[in-house]
């Protein structure tokens, strides 16, 4: 059955909305260059006649109102005949008169007097601050829809059982009884092994991110910068769904053949794989963020430090790095909740089954992870079991919400610091 | 005074120096050695990629004579597409194959079944009656005829040619047998099987069988999706930008919606696909798996980076270009788009298709939104079922076998390439149009 609009329970989008789309602004256009035409013509018949002062607005102002007078006005129509469900020609009708009505009001205003840049600006100016307040409302929807699935699941399976519970099967029912669809949501195996992959990944990726960065801005002539730049950052520009086949392919089945060398057992999937790809991942952002905050310890602080004698190694750790640490803290934050967030290398690379364990020599499962897991082929929305998708993903959209903001503020205080 | 030693020269002091000098060395050598591990890590990733992909890129394909025959594609005599639609292909391929090597009559009967199948395994057994029945269906008027066609082999035949079957080991392990691998050898031999490029790969859609497979279906998804995103982020992120930096007043409303912005853009956009198919999907009812829905998350996810380079781009703008401006009458908007927004376009079109290639890479939001179709089809509509790229690989690395991580790999090479050619027109835009004031 195709989706159908709320309020009329017709299919979506039955009407040619590109069609309305070209009817508009074709009758945009039209309005502009007739409104313009008027204006101009209107304003040189002020000045010939010298009835009153000189026009307050230029012609192209003119044009522009009428033309985005209509073109709303049309618009709000159509998308009001849209959602009402009205048959097409009537909306074309409606469109066409109440547009015809706006641009009849629009010839009544092209006189000297009326203050057309005004409005005309006027509406750009409201225009731009609607477009940031998207922003916000883009957040505004994350939390209210996040939060209005999880109550729904917490209905269902106690928070406390959700945020401490040691069991997590929600693919399978625990009892017989249970008709498949609520098993177990205790998510303490999921948040640990989120946990274990990021540590992976960080203790990878912060020492060599950190060494780069320092090695770039200490040492490296002007070129060998040049160059080796932009070939971190290509590491930044790639998909991480090539990471994870990349963890798939190669690293996994090269961990596993290695271990096994060792006379040692370890899974192609395993937090260690999916960590040191993410890790890999991950060095681009650390060095690149860890550069701008190096960068802006002033010069003055390394050159008394050369001038006390020390090395430029020297210099570096006990100068530079106290220096820039507060900077450094904000990136490495935000390569953690990078970490945390990131979905498909451990998709493709951590393992399915959730496992409770600190080896990362083993299969772990991640909360992005189980939320595709979750969700994908899956198109039944009100059991437990895809409603506690939502739950991780609140858990995960608030834990990275604090490591960012305190990232963010730490990174401003210290911006602030050397401004 | 001078004549006392100085601390500097003692014979402690030059091993302490020593030391130094050596901290200092190996200080340095980490930094080398840093920079060396993610260039190799680099270099590790492309190379497994490239060197399992680029196979992928040819294939093997066999020449055939087939004979359409009557009786057994329309046995009534009748023409009409019905019958044609309905007419066993199959067993003209069977025949075809059979025809080209007769010896197979000679074989007791059980052995004579296991090997006409081996036989006609030898081509793509679903690709290669499904050629014949769109000639057919095109030109009735070839039944009865005999026709020479170029099919594709089998994965297993193909993977055998490119050297990626491990022959040695004994006959039942392996997937194809000692019968095929000499008839394969002598179709090899008479130029009947030959290598070419693999075309399917580029202009096919999705397919069961790995050597039918293509990216055309997921790459036009891909390119829907985009445009939908560059449609909604571009023109949100610009004015959210020029507002936030010339005009916003400063107070704390301002500076919530400047975190807000940070904040965004480094949620996960895994959040962002938890977001459409709570909000768009479940509440709005759109449709799921249309690129029309992932154009949309993917645009909420772009938009904060677009902010941040446009911002950055009218940043760089000198403030004696607005301030000209507005000396000699124009107003604020007037200054501000007439002057300014022109002078910092090279910058925002950078940030922008930096920040759309990003959106071309990202997978997880459009796995929430159910973007995982299987298409046999070209999708035709912002609303229709539809993948894109990077989850039709996502979907083909699901499976193991080699001719599968051949062609994952390949759409990876892919979907890297049309990556390299954004960010280089990027560059490009900037080191031919910016200005250094």
């Amino acid at each position: 059955m195709p989706p159908r609009s709320l309020l009329t329970g017709r299919t979506f989008m039955e009407f040619s909305i590109p069609a309305y789309c070209a009817l508009i602004a074709a009758m945009g256009v039209l309005a502009y260059m007739s409104a313009k035409r008027r204006a101009m013509h209107v304003a040189a018949g002020t000045v010939t006649n010298e009835i009153s002062r000189s026009f307050h607005s230029r012609p192209n102002f003119h044009g522009v109102f009428a033309a985005g007078l209509v073109t709303l006005l049309a618009f709000g129509v159509m998308i009001g005949g849209v959602i009402a469900g009205l048959p097409g020609w009537l909306v074309i009708a409606l469109i066409v008169v109440l547009a015809g009505l706006a641009f009849a009001y629009t010839r009544t205003t092209i006189r000297a007097n009326f203050k057309a840049r005004n409005v005309v600006e006027f509406a750009i100016k409201s225009g731009l601050v609607i477009c940031s307040t998207i922003a916000v409302l883009t957040t505004i929807g994350i939390v209210l829809s996040l939060l209005f699935e999880s109550l729904r699941f917490f209905k269902d399976v106690p928070v406390l059982d959700f945020l401490t519970g040691l069991q997590w099967s929600p693919q399978t029912a625990l009892r017989e009884d249970q008709a498949g669809q609520s098993g177990a949501f205790g998510a303490v195996p999921v948040f640990a092994g989120t946990f274990l992959v990021m540590l992976v990944a960080i203790s990878i990726a912060a020492p060599t991110g950190l060494m780069i960065a320092m090695y770039l801005s200490e040492y490296a002539s002007k070129r060998t910068r040049s160059i080796v730049k932009p070939a971190i950052e290509i590491l930044a520009g790639v998909p991480t769904v090539v990471y994870g086949y990349f963890a798939l392919l190669t690293v996994g089945p090269t961990i596993r053949s290695f271990a096994e060398s060792l006379g040692a057992s370890v899974p192609t999937q395993s937090a260690i794989a999916a960590g040191s790809v993410m890790g890999v991942m991950i060095i681009p952002f650390i060095s690149s963020l860890s550069d701008d905050v190096i960068n802006a310890v002033p010069q003055s602080l390394r050159d008394g430090s050369y001038a006390l004698g020390a090395t430029r190694s020297e210099t570096m750790i006990k100068v530079v790095f106290g220096g820039a640490l507060p900077g450094i803290i904000g990136a490495l934050l935000l390569a953690v909740s990078r970490a945390i967030g990131e979905t498909m290398i451990v998709v493709m690379a951590a393992g399915r089954a959730a496992n409770l364990t600190a080896n990362p020599f083993e299969a772990v499962t991640t909360v992005t992870v189980q939320i595709v897991a979750l969700l994908t082929g899956d198109t039944e929305f009100d059991t437990a079991k895809t409603l506690s998708a939502f739950a991780l993903g609140l858990v995960l959209f608030v834990i990275t919400l604090i490591l960012n903001v305190i990232a963010l503020i730490i990174v401003r205080r210290y911006r602030e610091r050397y401004d | 005074m001078a004549n006392q030693p100085s601390i500097h020269a003692g014979v402690r002091a030059l091993a302490r120096l020593k030391k130094r000098r050596r901290s200092e060395a190996i200080f340095r050598a980490f930094g080398i050695a840093a920079i060396v591990f993610a260039m190799c890590a680099l270099a590790w990733l492309l190379g497994s990629i490239i060197g399992t992909g680029y196979k992928a890129f040819y294939q093997h394909s066999l020449t055939l004579e087939v004979e359409l025959t009557e009786s057994i594609l329309a046995p009534n005599g009748s023409r009409d597409p019905d019958t044609l639609r309905r007419a066993n292909y199959r067993r003209i391929m069977q025949e075809a194959m059979f025809t080209r090597f007769p010896d197979i009559e000679g074989l007791s009967s059980a052995d004579q079944r296991a090997a006409k199948r081996q036989n006609f395994d030898i081509m793509s057994t679903s690709g290669g009656p499904n050629y014949i029945r769109q000639m057919v269906f095109k030109d009735p008027a070839m039944v009865g005829q005999t026709i020479t066609v170029r099919i594709p082999t089998s994965d297993i035949v193909d993977q055998y040619l490119k050297g990626n079957l491990n022959v040695d080991v004994p006959e039942v392990q392996r997937k194809i047998s000692d019968r095929q691998i000499a008839w394969v050898k002598t179709l090899r031999q008479s130029g009947e099987i030959k290598a070419g490029f693999n075309k399917r790969l580029l202009f096919s859609t999705d397919s069961r069988d790995p050597e039918l497979a293509g990216i055309a279906s997921s790459f036009v998804g891909s390119l829907m999706t985009m445009f939908v995103t560059f449609l909604l982020a571009f023109p949100v992120g610009v004015g959210a930008a020029i507002w936030l930096d010339e005009f916003a007043p400063k107070n704390k409303a301002v500076d919530f919606i400047e975190i807000n912005i940070n904040n965004l853009a480094a949620v996960p956009s895994i959040v962002f696909g938890l977001l459409g198919l709570a909000v768009l999907l479940n509440w709005a009812g759109m449709p799921r798996s249309a690129p029309i829905v992932g154009g949309i998350v993917l645009a909420l996810r772009t938009f904060p980076t677009i902010i941040i380079a446009t911002r950055s781009a009218l940043r760089a703008v000198p403030p004696s270009i607005r301030d000209g401006a507005l000396s000699v009458g124009a107003s604020h908007v007037q200054a501000v788009f007439h002057h300014k927004l022109p002078m910092a376009a090279p910058g925002i079109l950078t940030g922008s298709i930096i920040g759309m290639a990003q959106a071309l890479g990202e997978t997880a939001p459009l796995l929430m939104i159910g973007m995982v179709a299987f298409l046999t089809e070209i999708p035709s509509s912002l609303t229709e079922p539809a993948t894109a790229l990077p989850v039709q690989i996502y979907l083909w690395s699901d499976s193991a076998e080699q001719a599968w991580s051949e062609r994952t790999s390949a759409a990876i090479i892919i979907l890297l390439m049309v990556l390299v050619t954004m960010n280089g027109i990027a560059i490009w835009l900037r080191s031919r149009l910016e200005k250094r004031w």
